[in-house]
């Protein structure tokens, strides 16, 4: 049988697999604790025999790999454990600087990521947008990126589901405002260091900059109490540290994706920033410190587990690494 | 004229940047915010010359090379159905009442962004987890000291940015588990190297922007 008939038929099977799953499965689907041990014993199992062959010098093909990473993301969501999230120093930090914040402070929320990158940042967002809005402190929303706004908007619906009763509560354009994407990249935040109103004339609406009543006085950063941007690349946190903390002495936080955020931490150690939620497990931290259940807390049990998958890979590739190089040094 | 204008443009415009930072006092500081302005419409502009050129080099494919025709014509047919739905959710949100935008739950526009381009955005790059693990099994091996060193960072970041490290290391007292190893790293081996390599190009832009701004370095003109 060719490899493409293979493919096809393995297709098949999946989504056959899923559809009878959506429709015969009882929903939701949880494993009691027993069966749940049952499977990781199996998977653990499966992987002594996989370090064997490896060992042997047969290594196990790719899709099988892949098979595992998949199993290993899908599995927990139907386990039924809590795993403790530790808090970490730079996301407590980011949540302390929020609390410092009085009632009616004025946030400028910079959304500077697309949909790739979106099941890390979109949970800081979510947790982000309910808790201002559960405070009572205004948000001003303007992206660097065209998706941006579209995400901030998610992140509003999300806050509104987690608590119906903002929905009356909230009123656009005295609570938040979305001003929408500016192209321009950096030069957008050195200009907003000027005015806010040369970047945005008006908001995604169509509603003069001077309409606004959350923008009544606010003309640049220096009537902005706080920043938070979200971030996923460039433009983002760099562009802000550099154009906006460093030359107009604006105070902020960011939420970036795990790749980005180890170059983040410099800004923070010399006190750009206050606080870094870096990738999923900054996100599930700043859930749980706002008390906002979101995706996060579930998604990092999935990285928890594929963690340990990559691990037990790289581990197994070793120990037939370091046994082909004994054998060679006889 | 045509290396003589932009070299003179480059040279103001670089220069009154560079004088703005350090005195943003009037006038440079009305030139510098002109000059923002212009960077912004100018990248507007580019914005639309990218998207033109994506339907170009596409339908090029379809019409004339006759390659990747499904995929181009796939391209085409995205893009003109979401500029469809963007220009029809942002008329008619311009004209209700009261306005909404074509970015607002509910229109078109955000149902193709939210349950299809969302989706398959996130799904390419989740691929990426896959391909990690494989690359990983196949490829990380601890050849040498500074392999071994790194390998190890990996181990210590990996389960120590996720909760199952602190499980997996519970029995420790508080200072030694597996999340304090991994902030330690982050805090000082991985903040040394990101300063280094953050100085480096610095340094390295510095230079090249001076090269610039005296017409030294030209290839960003085209031509030979």
């Amino acid at each position: 049988m060719s490899t493409r008939a293979k493919e096809v038929i393995a297709t098949i099977l999946i989504v056959a697999f899923f559809l009878s799953a959506y429709f015969f499965f009882p929903k939701p689907l949880n494993f009691s604790p027993t069966v749940s041990t049952i499977i990781i014993i199996i998977m653990a199992l499966t992987f002594v025999i996989i370090g064997i062959l490896t060992v042997r010098g047969r290594f196990i093909e790719r899709r099988i790999v892949f098979v595992y990473v998949g199993v290993a993301l899908t599995l927990p969501f139907f386990m039924q454990f809590d795993l403790a999230v530790p808090i970490s120093p730079e996301v407590q930090s980011a949540y302390d600087e929020l609390t410092k914040l009085p009632p009616g402070s004025k946030i400028l929320a910079a959304f500077d990521y697309d949909p790739p990158s979106e099941p890390e940042l979109q949970p800081m967002a979510d947790a982000f947008m309910t808790y201002c809005f559960t405070h009572n402190i205004e948000v001003i929303i303007m992206g660097l990126w065209p998706q941006g706004p579209q995400q901030a908007n998610q992140a509003i619906e999300a806050a509104f589901e987690a608590k119906p009763e903002l929905r009356d509560k909230i009123t656009y354009g005295v609570d938040y405002v979305n001003l929408g994407f500016q192209s321009g990249n950096e030069f957008v935040i050195l200009r907003m260091g000027e005015s806010f109103k040369a970047m945005f004339p008006a908001d995604i609406y169509g509603t003069p900059y001077d309409s606004i009543p959350i923008l009544k006085n606010v003309k640049n950063y220096s009537n902005i109490d706080y920043c938070m941007n979200f971030s996923a690349g460039k433009p983002g946190t760099q562009e802000w540290v550099q154009g906006a903390v460093d030359r107009f002495a604006l105070r902020m936080s960011a939420g970036n994706t795990a790749v980005q955020a180890p170059m983040i931490y410099p800004f923070l150690q010399a006190g750009q920033i206050d606080g870094l939620m870096g990738g999923m497990a900054g996100a599930a931290e700043f859930e749980k410190l706002t008390g906002y259940t979101g995706k996060a807390s579930t998604y990092i049990k999935s990285q928890s587990f594929a963690h340990i998958v990559v691990i037990v890979f790289i581990i197994v590739g070793n120990m037939a690494f370091l046994r082909g190089k004994t054998r060679k040094q006889r | 004229m045509k290396r003589e204008i932009p070299l003179a443009i480059t040279f103001i415009v670089g220069t009154i940047f560079a004088v703005a930072y350090f005195i943003p006092h009037y006038p440079f500081n009305q030139f510098e915010n002109w000059f923002n302005d212009w960077f912004a419409i100018v990248a507007a502009f580019a914005i639309w010359l990218g998207a033109l050129n994506l339907i170009r080099i596409s339908a090029m494919k379809i019409f004339r090379k006759k390659v990747d025709i499904l995929h181009s014509s796939l391209i085409i047919l995205s893009f003109l159905i979401m500029v469809f739905f963007g220009f029809y959710d942002g008329f008619s949100g311009l004209i209700a009442d009261p306005p909404f935008s074509y970015r607002d739950a509910g229109t078109g526009f955000d149902w193709l962004y939210e349950y299809v381009y969302s989706s398959l955005s996130a799904t390419m790059f989740a691929l990426l987890a896959f391909f990690v693990a494989s690359a990983s099994y196949r490829a990380f091996r601890a050849r040498n000291f500074e392999a071994t060193l790194l390998l190890l960072a990996g181990f210590l970041v990996m389960l120590g940015r996720v909760p199952v490290g602190d499980l997996l290391t519970q029995w420790l007292p508080r200072d030694y588990q597996l999340s304090q190893w991994a902030n330690w790293i982050m805090n000082v081996p991985n903040i040394a190297g990101q300063r280094a390599i953050m100085i480096g190009i610095a340094l390295g832009l510095v230079s090249t922007s001076l090269r610039i701004i005296l017409g030294l370095e030209r290839a960003y003109l085209g031509g030979d």
